[in-house]
């Protein structure tokens, strides 16, 4: 009963979309005030109806009604609560209606919290959300329903693969779709400026929070997701240039890309055109990412829908979204003029920069995913496109915009002096200049290719505290009065501070642990000893051991260095029957200087094991480091600039001035 | 502040729709691709002799597989295992085939136990001519088989005609193999 | 990611549904002498497994993937080159196993890309500053110093903002 209430919930959810997606944009247009007031109910209705077909899902999943077919494939009585919840996403139509669910969540935000945008622009960007919803909530009714029933049904479900059932696993998928819709608002906020044909500092404004909330969500799905992969596969590696990551990564990339280009919108009103193209491009590699992971289009594992009708679906919905979308774009975007001048070394200039490399890194990713398609369907020829690809090509196109991070803040509006602005950054060089040496002196007979790696990430670091000690003054004057600079800054550039620190400690986490990495391979005995690194781990022997479903065999190593014990690592071998497969389970010693990693393996048959340990230098500033980026995003969200009436104020005081809007109207 | 009115050049009307034609390329290639099977991967085999290899029998059967015994007609071998669940869906249509007498049928009993892939044999039926046991699979790397169960159409010169990677099903066979097997026969040539 | 956690875990018991992979027969036992180890390793992450569809044979639980690295051990024991070993493998399974693909007729496009698409970018911006520049040149003209204190006075507002 409560199925069919949540079936019926969402047949009612499409009806409004369709409304939504139509009523408020006719309104907008003959400007009927009636309809352009439909937007926010029907996007709070919408939004409530979702959440009462979501919630019909959960329930169906934690009280185990095994009469849907949804849950009864997926899930099982004796599954704790937590992964019984999560269990609704774990699957194919369940993932798809909790993208749905974020979505009208979106939208319900900007219906309930909008109150700062003109009307008409409101019902705009609510229609164009609608629209995205009525493709979704048709998928998911008419060819990924998970309130399908099963009769009879069996007495209990066939469970969730057990490996799922890992705290990590619940939530990375919630987060990375966070990230992955919350991209819609940027798109959905440019179709609109497109139809109305005006692209203002305000817009840049309203844009960028959801943007940026929709980065942090991302980023720290990413990272959540590559922290995983760490500790669970058992080889050590975290990023592996996998379709299904790519597919997370170049929204990503893109995202970034608009965030920077949405403050020279802001400040400058310059870059529209860009920002515009860049807005409708972020959200559509979302539903492509969506569209691979679906499809099974590309060899990924992980290929949820095989079923031909699903791939043709969302193909034609994506094509329908990113070609209109862009046809639009292409007709509209010579009404918006871009405004502020620059010179080509300035704020501005470094942010072009910053947008030219990030979004080159991006089409090289995804030409990297789809060139095995590509060249499948024109040769017929199968290629691999592995990580040696990505690494050699986006690596070196990352390289400049790390540089160009350090100086790109200090550089004023408009005109800047590089010279002048290396002059400000003389702690940052020497810092850098220290590294260099440092890293050559310990690490002499180290790869060459670490020096300047390690370099970098200091330089991006120490650009980035001394870009922030510099806007108080920090030892420039009384420290009170770089206290009241403090507090009177704006959180915005400190949140800048913060991401361009965080992403220097990715860089030294990803250059240290790859630079020094100690890898021993070998077949122990117990008692026998072996020496990683520094470290030298003994074997104290394997036993077999019963989990709940499965059988595994669990070593035990003493690790020590120069005789005293660091730490006991218990790493296992996992057998389960059904479905059969084999995991490694590694321990993992996370210390201030980096992990130490164990694997067990095999035993030979003659009492002795093959074993496998890694030193991991630093390997934990990688997760850190995206961690500190999501605060510095987090932290310029709670800019003043941000909040609720800010934007209103601005552009009210804009439209006062009978000028469109830009920084030095205010 | 504005920019003064720069006029609309053709050119960057072009620019404008760039975007467009990229996407709508993209999404061509992904339709096509939606037909495509990107897991399996075509042998490069196909064409080349048979490789080098001799597999003795398995416990108490006779005759193993040698490249030798694959010269001189045209015949399937068919890589298959005790463990393999799919292997079972073919087995009934290799029963078939010997029973018809169309085409020798050898196994590679692909990393396999003798005593239990003999169990098996005696439980579903014997269709092969010769098998051999390839208990570390290398011979079978040496084949590029990569899964459980293929199955390959050696032609009379011992030269890998097709390969069929899965399970063989009924309409693998009518519109695939038998055709082929009828053209080599023929003397003709076979792609597949 | 999610799905690399998967694709650990589970996809190598079966590959495409339909296909199935045996359990690893021999247990892989690195080399005795460390240099010709290091050269198989560097060579196991080159190849990438056929099973588990995305993973190197180095990184792969797939009995297949097993099989591989002992083969590429053999070989390079029994002298082949780095080049041969590899080639060896390759002449089975195809260029498909090379993560890195080699730069051949159909790759030239995939390897040249990303130099393409800067420069074409790089010259998309070029553009746009040239016809920018006639504008820019009459306001490009050095700021002088009470114009410059105006300029500090208001980007120093908006910091504070």
């Amino acid at each position: 009963m409560i199925a069919e209430l949540g079936h019926y919930a969402l047949v009612l959810a499409l009806s409004v979309a369709l409304v939504q997606a139509t009523v408020p944009m006719i309104g907008a247009w003959r400007g009927i005030p009636g309809w352009i007031g439909s937007a926010r109910p029907a996007a709070i209705v919408q939004c409530l109806l979702v959440i009462v077909a979501f919630g019909a899902l959960t329930y169906g999943y934690v009280t185990s009604d095994f009469s849907l077919l949804n849950v009864a494939s997926n899930s099982h009585s004796a599954k704790p609560l937590l992964y019984k919840i999560s269990g609704v996403w774990g699957n194919h139509e369940g993932s798809l209606l909790l993208w749905l669910l974020i979505l009208v969540l979106f939208s319900g935000a900007v219906a309930v919290f909008g109150g700062n945008l003109p009307a008409p622009f409101r019902a705009r960007v609510l229609a164009v959300q609608a629209m995205i919803a009525v493709g979704f909530t048709s998928f998911v009714l008419f060819t990924s329903n998970p309130f399908e029933r099963l009769l009879p049904a069996p007495m209990d479900g066939r469970g969730l693969n057990p490996l799922l059932q890992d705290p990590g696993l619940a939530f990375h998928p919630p987060f990375l779709y966070l990230g992955y819709v919350g991209f819609s608002m940027a798109f959905s906020f440019a179709v609109a400026a497109l139809i109305e044909g005006r692209v203002d500092a305000a817009w840049a404004r309203w844009v960028r929070p959801w943007t940026l909330a929709a980065w942090c969500f991302l980023t720290l799905g990413i990272g959540l997701g590559s922290w995983w992969a760490y500790y669970e596969l058992g080889w050590g590696g975290w990023w592996f240039w996998d379709p299904v990551e790519n597919a997370s990564f170049m929204p990503w990339l893109a995202g970034t890309a608009l965030l920077h280009s949405a403050i020279v919108v802001e400040k400058r009103d310059s870059l529209k055109n860009w920002t515009v193209l860049l807005a409708i491009l972020t959200f559509s590699l979302s539903l492509l990412g969506t569209f691979l992971v679906r499809s099974g289009v590309l060899t990924s594992v992980h290929a949820f829908a095989t079923d031909p009708a699903r791939g043709v679906f969302i193909l034609a919905f994506l094509v329908a979204v990113i070609a209109g979308s862009l046809t639009l774009y292409a007709v509209r975007a010579p009404a918006m003029k871009g405004g502020g001048l620059f010179a080509p070394v300035s704020r501005e200039g470094g942010l072009v920069f910053n947008n030219l490399l990030l979004s080159t890194a991006c089409a090289t990713v995804l030409l990297g995913t789809l060139y095995p398609l590509f060249l499948d369907a024109v040769t017929g020829e199968k290629i691999t496109v592995g990580p040696p690809y990505f690494n050699m090509t986006f690596g070196p196109l990352m390289v400049p915009v790390f540089i160009a991070m350090a100086v790109g803040p200090m550089l004023p509006w408009k005109r800047g002096d590089l010279l002048g602005a290396l002059q400000r950054l003389k702690f940052t060089v020497l810092a850098t200049l220290v590294a260099m040496f440092l890293t050559l002196a310990l690490a002499f007979d180290g790869p060459w290719l670490a020096i300047p790696g390690i370099a970098l990430g200091v330089w991006m670091i120490a650009a980035s505290l001394e870009e922030g000690a510099s806007r108080i003054r920090l030892f420039r004057g009384p420290i009170a009065e770089s206290l009241r600079r403090l507090s009177r800054s704006s959180r915005s550039a400190w949140g800048t501070t913060f991401a361009h620190a965080g992403a220097g400690m990715v860089i030294i986490g990803i250059v240290a642990s790859s630079a020094w990495q100690v890898e021993k391979l070998q077949v122990m005995r117990q008692g026998e000893s072996q020496a990683v690194g520094a470290y030298q781990f003994r074997f104290e022997g394997a036993v077999p051991l019963d989990g709940p479903n499965y059988a595994a065999v669990r070593g035990t190593f003493h690790v020590s260095r120069d005789g005293k014990a660091v730490a006991v690592l218990q790493p296992e071998s996992r057998r389960y029957e059904n479905p059969p497969m084999e995991t490694t389970e590694a321990a993992i010693r996370t210390g201030w200087g980096g992990d130490l990693y164990a694997v067990v393996g095999d035993p030979t048959g003659d009492g002795a094991w093959s074993t496998r340990f890694y030193t991991k230098p630093m390997i934990h500033w990688i997760w850190i480091g995206a961690f500190v980026m999501v605060f510095g995003g987090a932290l310029s969200l709670t800019d003043r600039r941000f909040r609720i009436g800010a934007p209103a104020r601005a552009r009210n005081a804009a439209r006062r001035a009978g000028i469109a809007v830009s920084t030095a109207s205010k | 502040m504005g920019e003064p009115g720069l006029g609309q050049q053709p050119r960057s009307t072009w620019l404008r729709l760039l975007p467009l034609a990229v996407a709508l390329v993209i999404g061509g290639f992904l339709f096509v691709g939606l037909g495509l099977r990107p897991k399996e991967i075509p042998s490069v085999m196909l064409g080349k002799a048979v490789p080098a290899f001799d597999l003795p029998a398995l416990p108490g059967r006779p005759k193993g597989l040698k490249t030798a015994d694959l010269n001189g007609q045209v015949s399937l071998v068919n890589v298959f295992a005790s463990w393999c669940v799919s292997c079972r869906a073919e087995h009934p249509l290799f029963m078939k085939l010997k029973g018809q007498g169309i085409v020798p049928v050898h196994g590679l009993n692909y990393k396999d136990e003798g005593p239990a892939a003999m169990d098996w044999l005696r439980r579903y039926g014997d269709p092969y001519d010769r098998v051999g046991a390839d208990l570390n699979g290398r011979v079978g790397i040496d084949w590029g088989v990569y899964g459980v169960p293929e199955t390959f159409l050696i032609n009379a010169e011992g030269r890998i005609v097709c390969k069929h990677i899965g399970p063989v099903m009924e309409s693998d066979l009518k519109e695939k193999l038998l055709p082929a097997i009828a053209a080599l026969r023929n003397g003709g040539t076979a792609k597949c | 990611m999610l799905m690399t956690v998967i694709r650990g875990l589970i996809i190598c018991f079966c590959l495409a549904g339909s296909m199935e992979q045996a359990w690893a027969v021999a247990v892989d036992t690195p080399l005795e002498d460390p240099v010709l180890e290091a050269r198989a390793r560097a060579i196991h992450k080159q190849l990438r497994c056929l099973v588990c569809q995305n993973q190197s044979i180095e990184d792969s639980n797939a009995g297949l993937a097993r099989d591989l690295r002992i083969l590429v051990r053999d070989r390079i024991s029994a002298g082949d080159s780095d080049e041969a070993a590899i080639g060896y493998i390759v002449e089975r399974y195809g260029d498909w196993v090379l993560l890195q693909p080699p730069i051949k007729g159909g790759t030239i496009m995939l390897w040249s890309a990303p130099v393409v698409f800067l420069f074409f970018a790089a010259i998309l911006i070029f553009v746009w500053c040239r016809r920018r520049s006639g504008p820019m040149a009459t306001e490009a003209s050095p700021l002088n110093a009470d114009e410059q204190d105006r300029l500090n006075a208001l980007l120093d507002d908006k910091d504070q903002a």
